[in-house]
């Protein structure tokens, strides 16, 4: 079938403002908008530029703004997508060119919260795992599924308004280790999200957990270190 | 223009094998890590089912038997002095990963939890075991993410989006590279005193692939360049359960917790090909078989092209606890419910055993016959140690990245810390500059998109699961066509910032030449062995073939084959029954 698209394109070194330009592309419904993407790339207009690698949800490269919402482009169907379909690079941060936006201010935020376990090793038997229940393990499941591809961050209404914010992904990562019963670095961590750039910014718009592609539980994760920034409960 | 830098140590990658040897070197010498993706978005956390090492905490278990199994597992092509290495060190290495705060499934007791994994067994075949360690079935995420966090930990210098185009050798030492700075198309001369290539499979050369878009072959496709060897290019490793159409990977976990393949009879049909491990047994045998049944009429489906993976008799509880992200491909991209009808399934291609020839300290070895080159190393899919011989066994890839990359890094670190840092000339970078303003002038009327297209069908028809020599000369002559287009072939798109045509362009000149390796090796192979089968020469000949093969170019554009003999140990070779 047709399927129409209208991708918001941007070169710096010839455009002055991003504008749409429409395409019609030659698709199964059950191809997925990737596919159509590359389409338009390897037919129509070579110099599209996006990123993207695995083609499956797990590399996290391509998150685009589809029809209004954050998702992988690799993620979703022709058929599930409302037509023409509208493309345009994640919001809140700069736009390098057409669907590429500048992802270091994306990292940093992740850095900002010591996205690693924090121990003293010297504790451990370095010739053995350190045990750890199926429970505990448990206890932080949810955001260890995390593929930082900044859907949840970027769709964040105090994101965009407010550069400072660290955005949901980097609390999702801290949440990671302060829930994770062998990390030892909470109250560093829950010192950093207390500030002014931290988790107390959020105001649980929930549009992050809606973007998420993993199906991770962002605002409860955010919600569950507000908790423990407050009560120190750990 | 170019910029030029000064390191002790760079590393070409930035997956499993790219971050431990940054983790390892970056400890010792001054290192950066150069990538043409973002460190996380590399293909190591694709993976899924999980890692092997003999820990024994839910089995009994040993490194001989894992030893035993990767052999065997090889069709005896592995060198026996590396696979015992491999083997040896990975419980070290789980245990490590652990440390570094990698969240293993746990026992009830809190251990690392183990599962079942194809072709690893206890006690020398006699049954399977329980080996493989994992976290969900997101084993490389977490693998990927904790060495991620670990490099940042430590600070490890890193050059993302920098797309790696040649190596630096002068007096046949190697002294840095040369790298395109994709944001800016700006040209990037890295010099350094050890240089290590980690930059992952090719598998995008066949239409049907588990492999990401960016998996072309570029490390081992500049290693050929220059000249120099690839090893064992004819075994290039089907996965059985690739989602139909489409090759994405449904992890052996599946058959591991109990799932089973069936043909469009509803039969087991494993049960004929290997009656002992049945749907369990190495990915090889299976690939075949489900050739087999679709060529001779049993496959499912409105055309008979496909097998089903049938989980409905596994508890719900565990397909959902324990595989749910495939659970989530069949359901996302095919629109079928794992736990109500069987899912359909292709062979996928999935692992290049070929690649760079190192020894087990990494080292890239010159030729056949073991002599070096100094300062350069390789590690992971894009290298061959060799571990896997003519067949890799699940969860020994995340394995093998884990530990090359470590003694690559090692290595190289130990290497930069007792050399100089050799002379390079100013111009070094001209030659690159050229070539790359040669494929962005002029116009042209080839599309690249089509040649790539022609080049994976082609190779997935002829030099596939099923090969023969008639098939094989074919698809030589259609590779020699498409690399004359090729020739022809130009970038359109002539901006400098993110230019991804002239990445994806270069890519596929990479991938063709991968390709030539891949079946001049082929037919030269008159036999059949774990990874490759000829149609017309079924059998395995130790007495003539027991060795592996090292393709080169040479400058004329000739390609050479030599080989060299298998590291033989503890298991002479036998027939592999299962
Ligand atoms: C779907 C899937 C599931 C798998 N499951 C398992 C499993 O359960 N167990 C197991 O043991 N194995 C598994 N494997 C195999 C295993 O995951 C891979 O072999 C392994 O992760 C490869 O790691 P690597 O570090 O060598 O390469 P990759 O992780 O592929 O990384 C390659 C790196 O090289 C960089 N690069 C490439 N070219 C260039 C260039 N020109 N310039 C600069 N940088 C470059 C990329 O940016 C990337 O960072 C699986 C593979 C797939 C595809």
């Amino acid at each position: 079938m047709d399927v129409q698209l209208s991708v918001l394109k941007y070169n710096p070194e010839t455009d002055k403002e991003p504008h749409f330009e429409d395409f019609t592309v030659e698709a199964d419904p059950m191809e997925r908008l990737l596919d159509c993407l590359h389409k338009i790339k390897w037919q129509h207009d070579s110099g599209l530029a996006l990123r993207r690698s695995c083609a499956h949800g797990i590399c996290g490269s391509d998150a685009m703004v589809i029809n209004g919402v954050n998702m992988l482009a690799c993620k979703v169907l022709v058929k599930d997508l409302k037509q023409p379909i509208r493309v345009e690079p994640i919001r809140g941060l700069p736009v390098l060119r057409d669907l590429i936006v500048d992802m270091e201010p994306f990292f940093a935020g992740y850095l900002a919260v010591k996205p690693w376990l924090i121990t003293d090793d010297r504790q451990h038997d370095p010739e053995r795992e350190r045990i750890q229940s199926p429970e505990e393990r448990e206890r932080f499941d949810d955001t260890t599924k995390c593929i930082l591809c900044a859907a949840c961050t970027t769709s964040c209404p105090i994101f965009w308004a407010d550069k400072e914010y660290v955005g949901p992904a980097a609390i999702v990562n801290a949440h990671r280790f302060i829930f994770d019963s062998r990390d030892d670095g909470g109250a560093e961590r829950l010192e950093i999200l207390s500030s002014r750039s931290g988790v107390f910014k959020c105001r649980t718009a929930f549009n992050c957990t809606a973007a998420c592609p993993r199906g991770i539980k962002v605002t409860q994760a955010i919600q569950e270190v507000k908790r423990a920034a407050l009560f120190d409960s750990l | 223009m170019a910029h030029i830098h000064h390191y002790d140590a760079v590393i070409v990658g930035a997956g499993g094998a790219g971050l431990m040897a940054a983790l390892e070197s970056g400890k010792r010498v001054r290192t950066a890590v150069v990538s043409k993706l973002y460190p996380t978005r590399s293909h190591t956390g694709a993976a899924q089912g999980g890692m092997c090492a003999a820990l024994a905490n839910v089995e009994d278990d040993s490194w001989e038997w894992h030893a035993f199994d990767t052999v065997k597992g090889s069709d005896f092509l592995a060198d026996q002095d590396a696979v015992d290495v491999m083997c040896k060190e990975a419980v070290d290495s789980v245990l490590q990963l652990e440390r570094m705060g990698l969240p293993f499934n746990r026992t009830p007791e809190g251990k690392i939890d183990q599962r079942r994994f194809g072709g690893h067994t206890r006690n020398h075949g006699e049954a399977p075991v329980k080996r493989a360690c994992y976290a969900a079935d997101r084993t490389g995420h977490m693998i990927l993410q904790t060495l991620y966090q670990q490099c940042n930990k430590f600070g490890v210098e890193f050059y993302n989006e920098f797309f790696v185009l040649d190596l630096i050798m002068g007096d046949d030492v190697c002294s840095g590279i040369i790298a395109y700075e994709i944001a800016t198309g700006e040209l990037h001369v890295f010099h350094a005193k050890s240089v290590l290539f980690a930059t992952g499979g090719y598998g995008k050369m066949f239409k049907i692939t588990s492999n990401a878009h960016t998996l072309t072959g570029d490390g081992p496709g500049v290693v050929y360049r220059k000249g120099l060897p690839l090893e064992d290019m004819e075994f290039f490793q089907f996965h059985p359960t690739g989602l139909y159409r489409l090759g994405i990977l449904l992890s052996e976990a599946a058959r591991g917790e109990g799932a089973i393949l069936r043909n469009a009879d509803g039969e087991r049909f494993m049960e004929r090909y290997a009656p002992t491990i049945k749907d369990l047994a190495p990915r090889d045998m299976v690939s075949r078989a489900e050739f087999f049944e679709i060529k001779e009429g049993r496959g499912a489906g409105p055309d008979k092209d496909y097998i089903l993976l049938d989980l409905t008799d596994v508890d719900p509880e565990v397909v959902e606890t324990k595989l749910p992200d495939i659970t989530e491909f069949a359901r996302t991209y095919l629109g079928v419910d794992p736990l109500k009808e069987g899912v359909p399934i292709v062979p996928t291609a999935h692992y290049a055993m070929g690649g760079i020839p190192t020894n087990v300290d990494a080292e890239v070895l010159r030729d056949h016959t073991g002599a070096i080159v100094p300062g350069f190393y390789a590690a992971g899919e894009c290298a061959c140690v060799s571990v896997h011989g003519a067949n890799r066994l699940g969860t020994n890839s995340l394995l093998d990245i884990v530990v090359f990359g470590r003694r690559g890094g090692v290595a190289m670190a130990e290497y930069a810390s007792t050399n100089p840092l050799p002379d390079i000339p100013d111009d070094v970078h001209v030659h690159t500059e050229e070539w790359l303003r040669s494929l962005t002038e002029g116009e042209s009327e080839e599309s690249p998109h089509e040649i790539h297209t022609i080049l994976q069908d082609e190779m997935m028809d002829k030099a596939s699961v099923l090969r023969t020599e008639e098939s094989l000369l074919d698809v030589l002559e259609t590779i020699g066509k498409l690399r004359e287009r090729y020739g022809r072939a130009r970038v359109k798109d002539r901006s400098k910032v993110f230019n991804t045509e002239l990445v994806e362009h270069i890519e596929l000149g990479y991938l063709i030449d991968m390709a030539e390796a891949l079946v001049v090796s082929a037919r030269a192979r008159t036999e059949s062995r774990g990874g490759h089968y000829r149609e017309d020469h079924q059998l395995r000949e130790d007495d003539h073939w027991l060795k592996h093969s090292f393709i080169s170019k040479a400058a004329t554009g000739e390609t050479v084959l030599n080989y060299k003999d298998v590291t033989l140990g503890r298991y002479e070779p036998v027939e592999r029954k299962y």
